[in-house]
């Protein structure tokens, strides 16, 4: 069993990991560097001359290739650490009866994805860099939290029997948006709007394609034959 | 007799599963959370991508 949950963890891991990579460097790295030109104040937006215009720029992504060793690396130690605990998920479905395929993985990552990504997003949106936040600690305890809540109403809904647990599903889903994440009382963006906006969808976005890679492989791998 | 080498199967299951998820969380901490400032500029680009508060 436990040979069977690392396996299946370890392939799926590396295989989103890398598919993260790629689609983060093709996507998203390239709004990050037109970003940090703004957080770095090497060019500013509707300031100084208050023109509301600034150019679009596209930072060559390949000036510092060694980020990028960086931002592998580190996708391959997020996205396994995303699929150990699903590995963990399909065994304890698999105990209930569940059955995992390929197929069924998918929506699985899918799953994860709504939880890990798009719920927080809800109240923490992707940010460029530069961008001012409320104080750190409570914004990972909420994100913490959010998470943790999503999984449970999903799971629910999913697993639960009857209209109770499709209520406490719900209640859970909607209860971290009810307290608010944690939030400043001012705007501080220094970053174009539409950058920014284009920079929170693209991400999303590479995460969903991401999560549907890691549930595909994890589902694939373990129910291929022994 | 079969009854006991199921339950204990299934028992050990328990304790593999839970280990894995607890291999998960550490992982998914020491990317996404750690504060210490070597592991916060290798993960930037990762932790913006995924959109764990970051800083």
């Amino acid at each position: 069993m436990l040979r069977h949950l690392l396996t299946s963890a370890l392939i799926a891991g590396l295989g989103a990991g890398l598919a993260a990579t790629v689609l983060q460097i093709a996507f998203v790295v390239p709004l990050i560097l037109e970003g940090e030109l703004y957080e770095s104040g090497t060019l500013l937006h509707f300031s100084a001359t208050g023109s509301p215009q600034s150019p679009v720029t596209h930072p060559d992504i390949w000036a510092e290739p060694a980020r990028h060793f960086g931002t592998f690396a580190m996708n391959l130690v997020t996205w396994s650490g995303f699929a150990f605990i699903l590995v963990a998920a399909f065994g304890l479905a698999e105990r209930t009866g569940a059955k995992i395929t390929a197929q069924s993985g998918a929506i699985w990552g899918l799953s994860g994805f709504v939880a890990v990504q798009l719920a927080p997003a809800m109240g923490l949106p992707p940010e460029l860099p530069g961008a001012i936040g409320a104080d750190i600690v409570t914004r990972q305890l909420w994100w913490m939290a959010t998470v943790a809540a999503s999984i449970g109403g999903l799971g629910l809904f999913a697993f639960g029997r009857g209209a109770g647990a499709v209520g406490a599903g719900a209640v859970l889903l909607l209860a971290p948006h009810v307290i608010g994440a944690p939030e400043l009382d001012t705007y501080f963006g220094v970053a174009p709007a539409e950058l920014s906006a284009h920079y929170a969808a693209r991400s999303l976005a590479v995460g969903a394609a991401a999560w549907a890679i890691l549930g595909t492989v994890a589902g694939a791998v373990w129910s291929r034959p022994a | 007799m079969i009854k006991a080498i199921a339950k204990t199967r299934a028992s050990t299951d328990v304790y593999a599963i839970a280990l894995t998820a607890m291999i998960g969380l550490g992982l998914i901490f020491a990317a996404g959370f750690s504060h210490a400032a070597g592991a916060h500029d290798v993960a930037h680009d990762t932790r913006h991508a995924i959109a764990f508060p970051c800083h």
